[in-house]
């Protein structure tokens, strides 16, 4: 079971960095590559490409092999953190946009708070006061981080 | 010669203790240490966090806080390992095999404070090498032109990508994404925006900051998110009990040695990561051990190798750093991203045109380790507390902390989108088995690499044999090519 696994771990690595590969070839070939004495803008990222295509290429076919096992970490899916995570650094951009920093810091410690099933309402609560504090001080008065505490749109 | 370096080091201390310096070495080593110690951080992303603070400081106090914040937090990882067998800081993965049989027998007292005496000695040896080794290293690399510099960076890179634990075909593609997120922005020679896909915030380049807090930070609490279960057991300790007695000591002193040497050897070589040194030291041990049996099971032994070898390649990882602009890890790769971001090009120009920094930074190597010294025998029960910190308040905390950090680098929410898109990337990496570390090492060497690729080809007219027409640069493309064929004949023998 493991070993298809890690398998599968190949050729999906090996897959995603033949992709990436090629499209950093296709992405270097809008710019000029130019001789080896003379090189374009183009040729650095172009050869980066194809070895990286080369790479993906061997990983993926060395991945259709079967590889000895390995100790491996265990991964499974925790969509509601990953969520909760993703969207507290969404939450800090959009939030301290139109509203400033203090509101950003509070959002964004609240919604990562979520994250975990263990954390309850008001512990999420209480923590986002603590940080937007830490925020207040730190930040605010002792490093003088230019960032609006409140505005509005 | 090592009577000019002597005089530079009495003029380091000078520096160093300057108070503003050694005030800001202090806070280095305090904040190092604290966040080391908390679950699930380590020292790359105690420096990544606290990077964008040193940007608005001077140079010499900027770096001094930084290596203050590297040893200090990776002497609170040591902590972490052998009170709660947490093995989140990788280096020390291998010192919770011993450490914490050690504190399940209520000898945590006797592990940490082999653990202090082993570091500090370490260290010393560390230092010592570094002050001895580096004026040396410095000439030869003034001779340097750009095919020596571009074959030297070769070897940095591919010693980097296959020395790690796996494959070492994911760590080349790991070396060349970094390599390419070095890419978008300006072109140096023709002043062509490449591969910014018309979005201005890109035309200066991916920040360096962002990458390292998406792909240490964000990538670790989307792996660690309710999967990470620290079960902190009440600890108790006094001070008395750090203090080993005259058997332990002697039982840990020759570990000690064997163990630094490993460190100091594997620090010289370019490339290769803090983990592979802490396990091939306790391999050592373990050989050398006359009943090996009793490994595992909280032999001293098996704390003492491992940490001292991770303190002396950390000091002698500098030596490349500063000497050559070559960083030997990722944590070194953020150090001369620091340095270039303050307008100094570590290289062999460095300790002539810097020398106040380079001797300052050497100085306060031996001042940051004494101070960390003093500060853990009476602050080691406020870490103890600290270990038991829940992740659950943990991780949300620093993500505001790595949200407004990374703001702050330029005043720039686009960084904070930076930040995202490198973490989820870098959890997908981690996922499919990618070590990430590569990548750091890629994105600082990779303007380097390419300007001197380029120009090393301009002036022998497109000639690719001028890698192998002189000694130096023929030595380090001959050892990167044994270096990958031996490592790529070991990994396919595993297939047959």
């Amino acid at each position: 079971m493991t070993s298809n696994q890690s398998n599968l771990k190949d050729i999906l690595g090996g897959g995603l960095m033949l992709v990436i590969g090629l499209g950093t070839c296709w992405q270097a070939a809008q710019y000029e590559l130019g001789s080896l004495q003379q090189m374009g803008p183009g040729f650095f990222p172009m050869s980066l490409g194809v070895i990286l295509a080369v790479t993906g290429l061997l990983i993926l076919i060395s991945g259709l092999r079967t590889a000895p096992e390995m100790p491996r970490m265990k991964w499974q899916p925790q969509w509601r953190g990953w969520l909760c995570i993703c969207t507290s650094l969404v939450a800090f951009v959009v939030i301290g946009n139109f509203f400033g920093l203090l509101p950003a810091t509070f959002s964004t410690v609240l919604i990562a708070a979520f994250g975990d099933r263990k954390n309850s309402l008001a512990a999420a609560i209480i923590l986002a006061a603590c940080m937007t504090l830490v925020c207040l001080i730190v930040f605010w008065w002792l490093l003088q981080v230019q960032f609006p505490l409140f505005k509005w749109g | 010669m090592i009577g000019q370096s002597i005089i530079d080091l009495w003029h380091g201390f000078g520096v160093a203790v300057q108070p503003a310096n050694l005030i800001w070495s202090l806070v280095g080593v305090l904040v190092g240490n604290l966040i080391g110690v908390l679950p699930g951080m380590g020292a790359l992303s105690a420096i990544s966090m606290l990077l964008p603070l040193t940007y608005a400081m001077h140079p010499i106090p900027a770096i001094l806080m930084l290596a203050g914040i590297f040893y200090g937090s990776q002497y609170g990882g040591a902590i972490g390992a052998i009170l709660l067998n947490l093995p989140c800081h990788p280096p020390h993965a291998v010192t919770c095999l011993d450490g914490y049989p050690l504190t399940q027998q209520g000898k945590a007292g006797t592990a940490l404070g082999i653990t202090m005496l082993s570091s500090f000695f370490a260290a010393s040896v560390g230092i010592t090498v570094m002050v001895l080794a580096s004026p040396l290293l410095v000439r030869i690399a003034f001779k340097f032109g750009p095919p020596e510099i571009f074959s030297i960076m070769l070897l940095g890179l591919l010693s980097g990508a296959t020395m790690s634990r796996g494959s070492p075909l994911k760590g080349v593609a790991m070396v060349v994404i970094g390599l390419l997120l070095s890419i978008p922005g300006t072109d140096v020679m023709t002043g062509i925006q490449r591969f910014t896909f018309g979005i201005t915030n890109l035309d200066d380049g991916i920040e360096l900051v962002a990458i390292a807090l998406g792909m240490f930070g964000v990538a670790e609490f989307l792996r660690n998110v309710n999967s990470l279960n620290v079960a902190a057991a009440p600890i108790k300790m006094r001070l008395r009990d750090m203090r080993p007695s005259l058997a332990e000591l002697r039982q840990a002193f020759m570990p000690m040695v064997r163990g630094t040497l490993v460190g100091t050897l594997f620090g010289a070589m370019p490339g290769t990561g803090p983990t592979i040194t802490t396990f091939i030291a306790y391999a050592v041990e373990r050989r050398l051990a006359k009943n090996p049996e009793r490994f595992g099971k909280g032999a001293l032994e098996g704390v003492a190798a491992p940490e001292a070898a991770s303190h002396s390649k950390t000091q002698v990882d500098f030596i490349p750093t500063m000497s050559l602009g070559i960083p030997g890890d990722p944590v070194m790769a953020l150090i001369l991203g620091a340095l270039l971001i303050q307008g100094i090009q570590p290289g062999p120009t460095l300790i002539t045109d810097h020398a106040d920094l380079f001797w300052g930074l050497i100085a306060s190597f031996w001042i940051g380790n004494v101070l960390l010294l003093l500060l853990n025998v009476p602050l080691i029960g406020l870490w103890v507390k600290l270990l038991q910190v829940p992740y659950r308040f943990l991780f949300p905390s620093a993500l505001f902390f790595i949200a407004v950090g990374v703001y702050s680098t330029n005043n720039n929410l686009f960084e904070v989108w930076e930040v995202l898109v490198f973490g989820i990337a870098g959890a997908i990496f981690i996922a499919l088995d990618f070590p990430v570390a590569p990548i750091l090492l890629g994105f600082v060497l990779g303007p380097l690499v390419e300007d001197n690729f380029r120009r090393s080809l301009l002036l022998s007219h497109g000639n690719m044999a001028v890698f192998f027409q002189q000694p130096i640069s023929a030595g380090f493309m001959i050892v990167s090519i044994l270096l990958v064929s031996i490592r790529l004949i070991i990994w396919v023998r595993k297939f047959v």
